[in-house]
């Protein structure tokens, strides 16, 4: 059997990929999906806990998580969109002013 | 056998990630995160999670993906992606991710502790995780309902054109 840790280490991997993939991506959608990698690394997290200890609770967050995401995209979207049809770019340094 | 799998697996995993982060069109990244996300199900398959696994797939890898790429192409996105400002940002950022994983390694080498360090053969069958979801995450799962209509009607709201009404 595979060992736990090597699950950890993965999340661990893909949670800062998702980060440092934020942080010099300067597009917004691009940028939303790091966010959804770093969701997903959350849930490997999850779920090698779950296994490990034998119980289902990891299991039954991570459904909520998955549903969660899917909310959290569909409003996401829409707001870049909106970002998109304001300011005709969709590039997060263009719309650094709070003047809507 | 299983080693092999998860190797083959998470490098597949990490490696469209990469992709995913060096590419600059933006249909190419959904893709390859696509790629990234039927991955993560396989790998959820071997935790011996196959309920999540499946879940992952239809509505990560199908549902969620098919949204961004509705968006990606109701944008125009070479009239969106003005001309490169700063540059400097790639170094901080990766000084920032490398103290983070050296951080999450540790806290989660950690956490690991005494509760066990291998996958156990406990298999999390849509039986078990059904009758659980419906008894003791009965009030979660109902206010998750709430949340998606919620959400939906935000999307609704947020898109639809003023002017006409």
């Amino acid at each position: 059997m595979i060992p736990t840790i090597y699950f950890l280490i993965l999340s661990a991997v893909l949670f800062v990929m998702g980060t440092v993939g934020f942080l010099i991506k300067k597009d917004l959608i691009t940028q939303f999906m790091c966010v959804e990698v770093m969701l997903n690394a959350a849930n490997i997290a999850f779920v090698a806990f779950a296994a490990s200890t034998s119980s289902f609770d990891g299991q039954i967050i991570v459904f909520f998580i998955i549903t969660v995401a899917a909310a959290e995209a569909a409003v996401g979207l829409a707001i870049i969109l909106l970002v998109y049809k304001q300011k005709k770019t969709i590039k997060s340094e263009d719309s650094s002013l709070m003047k809507g | 056998m299983a080693v092999f799998l998860f190797a083959l697996l998470s490098i597949t995993c990490i490696g469209s990630i990469l992709g995913m982060i060096l590419f600059k069109n933006q249909a190419y990244c959904a893709l390859f995160l696509i790629l990234a996300f039927v991955c993560t199900g396989g790998l959820f398959g071997l935790m011996n999670a196959p309920f999540i696994a499946v879940v992952q797939i239809i509505i990560y890898a199908g549902a969620i993906m098919v949204l961004f790429i509705f968006v990606i192409m109701m944008i125009d996105i070479r009239r969106g992606l003005t001309p490169e400002k700063k540059k400097w940002i790639l170094y901080p950022s990766l000084g920032i991710g490398l103290i983070l994983i050296i951080e999450l390694i540790f806290v989660l080498n950690r956490a690991l502790g005494s509760s066990g360090t291998q996958v156990s053969e406990a298999v999390g069958s849509p039986k078990i995780l059904g009758k659980i979801l419906f008894t003791k995450y009965l009030y979660p799962f109902e206010i998750t309902s709430v949340l998606i209509m919620a959400a939906l009607v935000g999307a609704i709201v947020l898109i639809k054109d003023k002017d006409k009404t």
